[in-house]
């Protein structure tokens, strides 16, 4: 488990779905890698989120991100199928289509409009969708409730086992020999001649090459390496029901039952700060809106509440980028690590690998976007 | 298998457990008369079929799950029987039907 | 006074959450003192696990439950007679913002308000993780107490009890004075406990359990083929438990039909709603289980709410006692603004200090072998969502830090009973496994719901409009 050299090619900072998926990917191109993570106890989004793969309403304001969000979404089946031959664990990618469930008139108005700015926005339809009436969402979803007037649809839309995701990822970077150190939050990054010393209270790391995965953290560390990552804590609470026979064979935004057959309820989008505790009046809310949609859901029993916080940038879009005034520093955030994991496993570690990017308009990423509006 | 101290001309009520007429005694939990009548599994669990019945008695494992009066998931042990009470043991997940 | 649920008022100064021997005396020393006060208690009747059924049991001579048992009539007698609203069947699901208590009583849930909490959820009996733990007739001794206590129940056929503590010897020997045969009682007791309590054995012998706990294990031993220094402990059957097998220390292997195995290693503190309530809690090198950090009054961390009695640490039924009168002369002190109540606090401590004696040579001596706290294998550690002691001890080997990591990786901790019935054994095995101690490899960080609820009662918890913006997507 442990390197005695503690000496790497590349230190990944951040143990995350986005920090795992780029070790699994520099592992498997041969990369002597370790990820450096936290303790138990950390915000970590990969264990507080609502495991979608989402496309429908995704790139409004940044054409590049549909398109990024988009060939992620096309890898999902040949990620998840290579994930399973390494560790044996299957991720249960589905893609059965999603729906965004509306409960008024007002609410299809809205999303409609919407949906249309941002396909008229990209130039080119990013997704396909449609706007589904009542009894045409009836027939897809017959247990719906009466206050529900309709749905936004989209057939790309899917979900995984975002837990099996998170182990899988893990126990096939071991198996690809990359290292995997908990307990290692890092304080601070020096770069060094030639390499990055990382310092942590178990001690020192040194690397060739680093990459800040590490979520929220990274507004911190990434200026010590001549970087910036402008990201925001933003809650979400979440619902979770005992397992049930599976009643739900698409994926809805805000309730999905797992392949275990939990249902989960989510979420809310709110801006606290660092403060992870859940709310009675939060909890009401997304429990009453899920009993509008699905009625039957009433008698299930709740066994779990969370309050996560989602990795938000600036302007919601990831960030990509790497460090000029320290050749060999890089940055990957965002908010939809779930839907992007095939592209942070299989696509970012050939850029950060080769200095250079699998396609240009991955530049579009680089935090230089918010240095240039302010300048504006 | 358990057994009542108590066999005295006590007023015994009937439970349905699963149909099968069952009788119990004023202030036994489902749990109790289950277990006195014999029935000493109530569930299988959804992860690998296998039966399990109740542990703890008190509330806190949550392996007595049945369903009463048509409401899934409920603690056998933490609920009193009544006069004419429905009872069916659970098999696997639970579904909408019940 | 009893009430029923529809009768409750909107806001009280104490909300006392449980109706054992703490609960009971903290919600009457307020009511006495003019506090309004509310004691919710999820089982049917008052008395807790120990005084359990102590209105309503079919077993009325005394000599068979024991003069302690009964001892509970007038601690229950005093607070039903008070003014403290008692709410039966009443479920506290979370301790909420600004002091709001989500309570479920018959499918509804409402929300009171307390300015005080105090919170005596009492103890639950450890984690005894063995091959075949989960079959059907594989049973707590807790659980066996109850089922004679409540409704005069008691096993048939062959019996045996197995593991170590004060309520295996008491429930055999309750089994004794009505006749049930015990085929044998296996106890786990480690030899090594006896070597290291040499100091804490006077105070053991001046205490109050001395005497009653040496006459009950005599009477037993005379009865019972009792079996020492087993090292080894399983169970086997289909659909339910067929035979017990072990080990002695000597390599001796053995094993007996039986069709109920009743099984025992002492009681931890039932500390779920407290750290739900986000009240700090430390590891206990010498109960080797969490414990909420208080002060001699057991106040906690969290503004406004103490742990009083076996929530707070194991002490005992008497202890409880002047434990939730200390608790409820703080409340009443932080209510009234007023240093009252010297005397009775005095009294309190002191009678708190007399069941304190003697109580370390117990928690030492029935400190349960690492074997059978430290499950190996295909033993299931995690009975809701079958978790092997295998797959913990493989996946704590990839770096897992903590149990909050392994919960999301292999479930374990995610049922019905979030965790507690494994989430004892997840700490003291990721700790061994990492070479690390209990207190740095932590528990699981649990959130309301406390107990698991229908979400058409979370539907009914108070809102608002932001709460409803917050939720809504467009």
């Amino acid at each position: 488990m442990s390197d005695l050299r503690n000496e790497f090619e590349f230190a990944v900072v951040g143990g995350g779905l986005v920090g795992a998926a780029i070790a699994w990917g520099l592992a498997g191109r041969g990369r002597h890698v370790a990820i450096l993570d936290e303790g138990d106890i950390a915000y970590r989004a990969s264990r507080g989120n609502f495991a979608l793969v989402w496309v429908q309403g995704k790139g409004g304001g940044m054409s590049r991100y549909a398109v990024w969000t988009r060939q992620s979404v096309d890898l999902w089946p040949k990620f998840a199928e290579a994930l399973r031959t390494e560790s044996g664990l299957d991720v249960c990618f589905q893609q059965p289509g999603g729906l965004h469930l509306l409960l008024s008139e007002r609410e299809i108005e809205n999303r409609a409009n919407a949906l249309k700015r941002l396909h008229n926005e990209a130039g080119r339809a990013p997704f396909e969708y449609c706007i589904l009436d009542r009894a045409t969402t009836q027939r897809m979803l017959p247990q719906i409730g009466p206050e529900v007037a309709g749905a936004s649809f989209c057939p790309l839309d899917g979900h995984v086992n975002v837990l099996r995701l998170l182990r899988g990822l893990h126990v096939s970077l071991q198996r690809r020999g990359g290292t995997y150190l908990s307990d290692r939050a890092v304080q601070t990054i020096e770069p060094s001649g030639s390499e990055f010393r990382l310092h942590t209270a178990h001690g020192q790391i040194a690397a060739a090459k680093v990459v800040l995965a590490a979520g929220l953290d990274n507004a911190r560390l990434a200026p010590m390496v001549g970087l910036d990552a402008p990201v925001r804590p933003q809650r979400g609470q979440i619902i979770v029901t005992e397992k049930v026979a599976p009643f739900l064979p698409y994926v809805i935004q805000t309730v999905r039952q797992t392949d275990e057959g939990s249902v989960m309820i989510g979420d809310s989008v709110e801006e606290v700060g660092f403060d992870t505790s859940v709310d009675g009046k939060i909890l009401a809310a997304m429990a009453n809106r899920a009993l509008k949609m699905f009625p039957l859901l009433g008698k299930l029993n709740v066994l779990r509440c969370w309050a996560s916080l989602r990795v938000m940038p600036k302007d919601g879009y990831p960030i990509y980028d790497q460090s000029e005034t320290f050749p060999g520093a890089y940055v990957a955030t965002c908010h939809s690590g779930v839907t992007l994991t095939p592209g942070h496993a299989l696509l970012l570690p050939a850029w950060i690998d080769h200095d250079n990017l699998p396609d240009e308009s991955l530049t579009d990423f680089s935090a230089r976007r918010f240095h240039v509006s302010t300048a504006q | 298998m358990f057994r009542r101290l108590n066999k005295g001309p006590e007023r015994l009520l009937t439970i349905f457990v699963d149909g099968a007429p069952t009788s119990a005694r004023p202030g036994d939990s489902v749990a109790a008369a289950m277990l006195a009548s014999g029935r000493i599994g109530c569930r299988t669990t959804a992860v690998s079929g296998a039966v399990r019945g109740p542990f703890c008695l008190m509330g806190v494992c949550f392996e007595c799950l049945v369903t009463i009066e048509g409401v899934a998931s409920l603690q056998a042990c933490m609920i009193p029987v009544r006069e004419g009470m429905r009872i069916e043991t659970k098999c696997g997940n639970r579904t909408f039907g019940t | 006074m009893i009430i029923a649920a529809g009768e409750l008022h909107d806001e009280y100064d104490v909300a006392v959450i449980g109706a054992g021997p703490a609960g009971l005396a903290a919600s009457a020393f307020c009511a006495r003192a003019g506090l309004k006060c509310v004691l919710f208690d999820d089982q049917t009747g008052p008395g807790g696990q120990i005084y359990r059924s102590i209105t309503s049991s079919p077993l009325s001579r005394h000599c068979v439950l024991g003069k302690d048992y009964w001892r509970g009539e007038t601690i229950v007698r005093d607070a039903l007679a008070s003014d403290a609203h008692y709410v039966a069947g009443a479920s506290v699901w979370g301790l909420l913002s600004s002091n709001a208590v989500a309570v479920s009583v018959s499918g509804i849930t409402r929300q009171i308000r307390a300015a005080r909490i105090i919170i005596a959820t009492g103890a639950m009996e450890r984690p005894f993780p063995i091959q075949g733990w989960t079959l059907p007739g594989v049973m707590t001794c807790g659980a066996a107490q109850i089922l004679l206590k409540s409704s005069a129940l008691v096993p048939e056929g062959p019996t045996v009890l197995a593991g170590c503590g004060p309520l295996l010897w008491l429930l055999a020997w309750q089994y004794l004075n009505v006749g049930v045969r015990i085929d044998a009682i296996l106890d786990t007791t480690a030899q090594r406990n006896w070597h290291r309590l040499f100091r804490h054995a006077v105070a053991f012998a001046t205490s109050s359990y001395m005497t009653e706990g040496l006459r009950l294990m005599y009477q037993v031993r005379r009865a019972v083929r009792v079996v020492t220094g087993i090292v080894e402990l399983g169970a086997e059957g289909g659909e339910r438990v067929e035979s017990v097998l072990w080990r002695t220390r000597r390599g001796r292997f053995e094993r007996l039909p039986c069709n109920t195995l009743l099984l025992h290693q002492g009681v931890v503190p039932n500390v779920n709603l407290a750290m739900s309530a986000r009240v700090e809690h430390r590891w206990s090198d010498t109960q080797l289980c969490w414990v909420p950090n208080v002060d001699d009054f057991g106040s906690t961390t969290a503004p406004a709410i103490a742990v009083a009695g076996d929530g707070a640490g194991i002490a005992g039924a008497g202890a409880a006692v002047a434990c939730g009168q200390i608790a409820a002369i703080a409340a009443i002190r932080a209510l009234t603004n007023k240093a009252s109540h010297k005397d009775e606090e005095r009294n309190a401590r002191r009678m708190l200090h007399r069941y304190q004696r003697g109580r370390t040579f117990l928690d030492l001596l029935y400190q349960p072998a690492p074997h059978f706290r430290l499950p190996r294998g295909e033993t299931i550690v995690c009975r809701c969502e079958d978790v092997t002691a295998r797959q913990v001890i493989e996946t704590t080997l990839l770096g897992c830090p903590g149990p909050n990591q392994i919960k999301a990786f292999l479930r374990c901790g995610m049922g019905p009973c979030q965790g507690r019935f494994c989430g004892l054994t997840i700490t003291e095995l990721m700790a061994e496994t990492r070479g690390s101690s209990c207190a740095e490899v932590g528990y699981f960080h649990l959130r309301p719901p406390a107990k698991p609820i229908a979400l058409s009662e979370f539907a009914g918890l108070r809102s608002d409009e932001a709460a409803m913006k917050a939720v809504v997507r467009e």
